[in-house]
This record gives structure tokens, sequence and C-alpha cells, in this order.
């Protein structure tokens, strides 16, 4: 018996996550620093937690509303009403999903026929281009440029499309490079996803954690709400990874062809995850603003450090990923800078072609940990990377 | 508030260095920073933060109301910066409501705190009456809770 008959053959081609790989490594180094992890450090908020609590004291142990608690979609609909413009119906243009990944899967599903192709922007979050293969659709990255610091650019998705383009994936600000789009180039953007009658889906986990000008969501822009799935969370910006809920908003026909998928893949979200997201859109905006701020303040450390020890890295005006060049200034790629600052300085980050290959030449830290932690780890980094650099010069020239 | 000062109560260290390292100035920036802090009074001093349970061994805390004549010419200034001058005493408020001062006092023991407040704090001129009330056990301690939270022994170390 060969059990690799047995597997999908689209299953079988998915190559493994870089990430997962890196993660076995680490787990058996307890001592190192980890600058890898892409979730807060911070524990959710005291109030959304103990909401959660009421309602399992409650007796909330039930199966939800397949779109979610209609109270959450009312609160989401004022939310994203405030923050990001765009007005959405929470009984038709709301579904709430089990974080933003199922929202992507489910959204790609009810989009693709197969051979369908999607443009999106690279370096980006491990699981874009395998959910567009699951979904049977052709991935077409387009290259992000560290030059401009990772921040959109709509010439080059022009450059990139083709015929048998139907979707178009954003993540502004963006994992791993905390790029940013700013309102000229979306513009630009959106006029591009009209001509070519793209669908948009927008991925804005990580909208509250922008450092620098405001946010803007592509659906608050002229005729794009129409076309666009807005997907949002709470894990990052709330602090609320293990609760695993999220929401997808956009055009009742779009958010019904989802819901077919999510009722019977998913059912609904966990009602107490719901209870507590109700909790967070009321009453968590002061501990959003004060974790943004601590992230901003680690961002603005962790960045100087990098330059100082010559590891080119741009400002990110969003997330909390710091995304330096590393192998410009080492000589060595960044699966092996990566691999021997593990081993010789046991601090762990995580190659950039972990996102694509777009990454190359980059790792992804996180500055979402303590400064104490942040303190030890790029002074670490510093004495490896000045040691790469001392044997590099101390190796004769060839020939 | 400064960048400074916020930073200590953040990370709450002292360490010149460090601090300098976080803020990216000069260690001597720094401490001249800190000079001017403490002579202008924003910065009264280092409290390390400890485990009242874990190292105070037998010491017992004890909360009390007091209620206190005020005084023509300083209302209760005069009382409860003498209150306040006892070593015993960790810290006193002036308070709305039912009572005063509300004093925060540390002894060895339950005899030496019911001592002092009957012979030293209760015979003082003008403190009307006391109500004390001892600390049986703390949870959170200076915005620090002191049990177990955010148990995040299972969090991957590395994760997308």
């Amino acid at each position: 018996m060969n059990p690799q008959e047995y597997i999908a053959e689209h299953v079988q081609g998915l190559p493994r996550s870089g990430i997962r790989d890196f993660f076995a490594i680490v787990s058996e180094m307890p001592q190192a620093i980890s600058l890898g992890i892409g979730e807060p450090d911070f524990v959710t908020p005291w109030k959304i937690r103990e909401s959660s609590i009421f309602a399992l004291e409650r007796g909330k142990t039930s199966y939800t509303d397949n779109r979610g608690l209609l109270s959450l979609r009312q609160e989401i609909s004022t939310y994203v009403e405030k923050h990001f413009g765009p007005t959405y119906d929470p009984r038709s243009e709301v579904l709430v999903t089990v974080g933003v990944s199922e929202a992507i899967d489910i959204a790609l599903r009810a989009l693709l026929n197969p051979g369908d192709k999607v443009l999106y922007h690279e370096p980006c979050y491990v699981s874009y281009a395998p959910s567009i293969s699951l979904a049977f659709g052709q991935a077409i990255p387009v290259a992000t440029n560290p030059d401009d610091s990772f921040a959109l650019d709509p010439d080059a998705f022009e450059q990139a499309w083709e015929p048998g383009c139907k979707v178009l994936m954003l993540n502004f600000p963006t994992n791993p490079t905390g790029g940013t789009a700013d309102r000229e180039k979306l513009e630009k953007l959106a006029k591009f996803a009209v001509e070519k009658d793209l669908i948009v889906i927008s991925d804005e986990i990580y909208a509250e954690l922008t450092y620098e000008g405001e946010h803007l969501s592509i659906a608050a822009l002229p005729g794009m709400q129409e076309r666009t799935i807005f997907l949002h969370g709470f894990s990052k910006a709330f602090a609320m990874t293990g609760f695993r809920v999220g929401f997808a908003c956009g055009p009742d026909w779009l958010i019904d062809a989802m819901m077919k998928i999510h009722q019977y893949c998913m059912m609904c979200a966990p009602i107490l995850s719901q209870e507590a997201a109700i909790e967070a859109l009321r009453h968590g905006s002061e501990d959003v603003a004060r974790m943004r701020e601590q992230y901003a303040k680690r961002r603005d450390f962790v960045v100087r450090r990098f330059n100082e020890m010559g590891l080119h890295c741009h400002l990110p005006r969003g997330s909390f990923y710091a995304f330096p060049a590393v192998s410009a200034s080492t000589g060595l790629d960044e699966v092996e800078f990566c691999h021997r600052l593990l081993r010789e300085a046991e601090v762990a980050v995580v190659p950039g072609t972990a996102f694509g290959p777009h990454g190359q030449g980059h790792v992804r830290a996180s500055f979402s940990t303590s400064y104490e932690k942040l303190v030890k780890a790029t002074d670490r980094m510093e004495r490896f990377v000045d040691q790469v650099r001392a044997d590099g010069e101390s190796i004769p020239a060839a020939g | 508030m400064s960048d400074l000062l916020a930073m200590i109560q953040e990370t709450r260290d002292p360490n010149p260095a460090s601090l300098a390292k976080v803020l990216g100035r000069s260690v001597d920036e720094i401490e001249g920073e800190l000079q001017t802090l403490k002579d202008n009074g924003s910065l009264l001093g280092w409290v390390p933060l400890v485990h009242p349970s874990k190292t105070d061994g037998d010491q017992v805390r004890a909360v009390i109301e007091v209620k206190i004549s005020p005084e023509r010419e300083g209302g209760f200034d005069r009382l409860a910066h003498r209150i306040s001058k006892f070593e015993e005493v960790e810290a006193c408020h002036l308070m709305s409501g039912a009572y005063d001062l509300l004093v925060i006092v540390r002894g060895k023991n339950l005899h030496t705190v019911a001592s002092f407040v009957s012979e030293r704090l209760a015979t003082i001129e003008g403190v009307l009456s006391t109500a004390t009330h001892f600390l049986l056990r703390p949870y959170k301690e200076h915005g620090h809770l002191l049990g177990k939270d955010g148990d995040n022994s299972e969090k991957p170390a590395v994760s997308a």
C-alpha cells in the first residue's frame, strides 16, 4: 500500500510551510529568544475574557445562527462603518467566521472555477498561495518592492494582469513586511479592478495596527464596495488569536455564496468567542490603542537596532513585524542566516522566503515581545552579524 | 509624561545603559534627565515590586479608616503629614466619604499594628476615631496580578 496514492493530488502538491520546518527546530531550543511569533504577546484584555466566562456561566453553549449572532453582526456593522466607512446590512452582508483564515478559504472557494487566476502581492501571509491552490485557482504573485518599503504598487498589478484573472487579494498592512497602501495608489488599484472586472478580497486584519497615517480600506472607495469582500478579525488588534473569530463583509450575493460553504464546513464560529468579540467591539478600543502605542515604540527600537547593526530595515508602517534585509550585508541567504542565528546566537527569526520567493534576502522579526527580550535578542543578533562579517573578511579571495 | 518616565514605568528597569539603548539616546543624556526628574520631584525613587506573602514573612498589613478634625488653617494637612511620618505607615490618603484618612500600616504581627493604632495613632490630638481592617490575602499589587495569568506555555515559538 502506498499511502501517497490515497492523498488527493492537489494536496500532495502543496508545499510544506517553511514556518513549520523552522518551528520544529525552535521548539527543541527552549532557551532561544523567539522573534518568530505571529501573534500579540499581550494576553486578551480581561474584560473580553470575562465576557466569555460570563456567557459560559449562563449556559451559552449552543450553535448560533450560521451567519453568527445577530448582536455581533450588528456590532460589526457599526464598527466597520465607524472605522472603515462602508455600511453593511448585518442581516445579509456580514458573516462571522472562524478567523480570517476561514473567510479567505471560503471566499476563494465561492469565487473560483478551476484555473481562474488570483493576483496578490508578495511577500505575503503564508496561506494565500495554498488557499488559492486548494480552491483550484492559479496564483499570480506580484512582487512588492523593498526600496518602496514593500508598499502597494498598482503598476505592478497592471503589468502582472493576464486574461483569466478574476480575483485580486490584498493585505494591507502586510504580514510579513508591514507595508501599507496610501490613498493615491489604492485609488489607482481600484480603477484597475473595475476596468478588469476583478473581485477584491481585502484582508485588513492589521488595520488597527497602523502607525503612520490613516488606514484606508479599498472597500471605502467609490464603486468598490459592490466588488469587495472586506475581511477582518479580532486576533491581532484585540489580541484574541486563540478565540478564532473573524468576519467577512460584502455584497449579499457574495456573502450568500460564502455562507453556502460555511454552513456545511464550519456551521458557525464558537459562541463563546462570538460573545467575547461583542465585548471587544463594544469596549475594547482603549485596549487596542494601548497595545498599538506599545507596538509603535517597540517597532522604533528594533528597526533602529537592525539598521545600527547594518541590516537595512525599512520602517514598517503597520503590523507588528520588521522585515530587515540580511543577505546583502552578511552574504548569507535568508535560510542560512536564520539557521545559523538560531544555532549560534539562540535567536529565532523567520526566513523571508517562508512568505514567498520575493521575500528572498530578508527575514521576518516580530516586535510583539517584551523590551527585555527585544534588547537581548538584538544584542545577540548584532554580535552574530559582526562575527559573520569578520569571518567573511578573513577568508582570502578566491583565485 | 516624558518618554523616559514612561519607559521606566513600563520596563521597571532603572539601568541608564539599558534605558539609553531602548530610547536611542546616550547614557550621559539619560543620567542627566534622571537627575533633573529627581531634582524637580517627578521621580521620587525606585521601588522594588515584591510579592508580599513571599517576602514579608509573618508581617501583616492593615487598612485604617481615620476620622480627624479639620483645623482652621490647613484643614487636614497638618495631621495627615504628622500621621504619614510614622515609619509604620506605608500610605496615607485624604478621602471623600465616611472617613477622612485612609492609612495603610505594616507591622511584624497583629499585636504590633494594634499597639501602633491604639497607642500612637488614636492618641494624636485631633484623631476622632479609627477603624482597623487587616489585609488577609493579596491578589494584585501595584497593577500586578499575584496569581498566574496569561499561561502561554503552549504557545508556538514560531507561527505565521
